[in-house]
């Protein structure tokens, strides 16, 4: 584990080092470019106001990629049942994927008010897209003859999609919910950007504003390891609740 | 106890024809092999024994009661092991029953013996992607086993493993049929196999799929590789090679 992140942690190092090393022997200034020693002097200056921040986009992520699963999961299923509803249902998906969702977001603000739902729209808007293709790939991937099994059984329809379709799906899914995470911290920051009073993108704004580029930029640092965090929340609880979906770790064995 | 009486399959997808006038008798206890080149088939004649798809005309009569759809008595084997990835051995042999809330508390007993006999012992809790391609099959194999079948089918179950890993398992095969002596329709592209494994094999020839010729096999069992040499199975391989190659014999330098 720690071997073979070592290289990483190796260029993740020498990038910030280079980094701090630029800004002070080129004196660049900080409002252009900050030095990762004032982004983390600032940041942490202001740390109850980052924490507040922080915790407001949090709660718009989750409840957006909450959103997300809640609805796409169902969708997908109505998707794969029968080619009459997918036909019917693709393609108003692929429009809602097509519209900016910046341009989405102030309509939805006076629509719906300048309150934490339309944020939680706009970001599930742009996370449950790849989880509802991902679920369909899956369901639909099943092997033939795993569904011949379940037909010599007599299996019911019903059966059939939670005994045989919906556990095959499982590591598409996961593949889909590891993108929706990512997304879904893009897509808080795009409403907030349009309109929030709280929240990392709010935070963003506000600063450069005033022109507090190094509190920006630990703004955008916290938003990237909220993305990573989830992503990788996302791949442990696959790990933990279905070690068979994760790939392969021991080869089999030897003939 | 199977009887086909007059079978015929078309496909109305691309109006296809698979099969035509196909009449068959299987006693019960019978291994019968069918062979034939790709498109002559083969699978579909299964298929419908299985009662996984209706017969266009005619009828499939088992045991004096056609089939309208599939039943607990028949059990399939396929090509590919097509085992549950999420679920262990045990419980992938189980999956039948389980699924027509058969299983009993005898089940995950008999399951346990089955695997033994196949040589799996010891690897009841494995997930199917931690064995080879030879044992995948054998779990399959036992998954059908364990529904205690009156005609067992398999589509080619052999089809994608390794020529030894084919043979070792074709004898075993046999053998745990002989002890369990239930009718076996068994579909094969090796002639050898058919020979081998079968009391009689049925040919067949393509487009559309008919029955050409229902051949006898006499070798004594139990079978084994050194009947290969024996005249009776050169006849009946040559004479099945004849069947599916027809006039177009190869004969490379």
């Amino acid at each position: 584990m720690l071997r073979s992140s070592l290289p990483s942690l190796i260029a993740l190092v020498l990038v910030v080092a280079g980094w701090e090393a630029a800004c002070r022997f080129l004196h660049i200034r900080e409002f252009v470019l900050p030095a990762p020693s004032a982004i983390w002097a600032q940041s942490y200056a202001a740390w109850p106001n980052v924490l507040h921040h922080t915790l407001a986009t949090l709660g718009t992520v989750m409840w957006g990629f909450i959103a997300s699963v809640v609805i796409s999961l169902p969708l997908a299923m109505l998707i794969a049942a029968s080619p009459a509803i997918s036909a019917a249902i693709y393609p108003l998906l692929v429009v809602t994927q097509s519209i900016p969702k910046v341009a989405l977001a102030p309509i939805l603000i006076i629509a719906l008010g300048s309150n934490e739902l339309p944020r939680i729209i706009v970001t599930f808007l742009v996370a449950f897209f790849p989880l509802v293709v991902g679920t369909v790939a899956g369901l639909l991937a099943t092997p033939p003859e795993l569904i011949e099994l379940g037909r010599s059984c007599r299996a019911s329809k019903l059966q059939e999609l939670t005994r045989i379709r919906l556990p095959f799906a499982v590591p598409f899914v996961f593949g889909g919910l590891k993108v929706a995470a990512a997304l879904a911290v893009v897509g808080a920051v795009v409403a907030e950007f349009v309109g929030a009073d709280a929240g990392l993108g709010y935070l963003i704004q506000t600063s450069m504003a005033f022109f507090k580029t190094p509190l920006a930029f630990g703004a955008v640092v916290i938003l990237a390891a909220m993305g990573i965090v989830l992503f990788q929340a996302v791949t442990l609880i696959e790990k933990l609740l279905f070690p068979w979906s994760s790939g392969a770790d021991q080869p089999p064995p030897g003939m | 106890m199977i009887r086909l009486e007059g079978v015929g399959k078309r496909f109305a997808r691309g109006d296809v024809e698979a099969l035509r006038d196909v009449s068959l008798t299987v006693a019960p206890g019978e291994f019968v092999a069918i062979v034939g080149a790709s498109g002559c088939g083969k699978s579909t004649l299964l298929r419908l024994v299985a009662g996984l798809v209706p017969a266009s005309s005619g009828r499939v009569v088992l045991d004096g009661t056609p089939v309208m759809g599939p039943r607990a008595d028949t059990a399939m084997v396929f090509q590919a092991p097509t085992l549950l990835p999420w679920a262990d051995v045990l419980r992938n042999v189980t999956f039948p029953l389980r699924l027509m809330k058969q299983a009993g508390g005898d089940t995950e007993a008999r399951a346990r013996a089955l695997l033994e006999t196949a040589g799996l012992q010891g690897f009841e809790n494995r997930l199917p992607k931690e064995l080879s391609g030879g044992m995948q099959q054998r779990v399959a194999i036992c998954r059908a086993l364990l529904q205690q079948p009156r005609v067992l089918l398999m589509d080619e179950p052999f089809g994608a493993l390794d020529a030894l890993t084919r043979e070792e398992m074709s004898l075993e095969l046999l053998r745990i049929w002989s002890g369990l002596k239930m009718a076996v329709l068994f579909v094969t592209h090796s002639i050898s196999e058919a020979v081998l494994l079968a009391d009689r094999v049925v040919v067949m020839s393509p487009r559309p799929g008919r029955v050409a010729e229902v051949i006898e096999v006499g070798l004594p069992r139990p079978r084994g590789f050194e009947q290969e040499g024996t005249p009776e199975f050169q006849a009946a391989a040559q004479r099945i090679r004849a069947l599916i190659y027809g006039e177009r014999l190869p004969r490379a330098a």
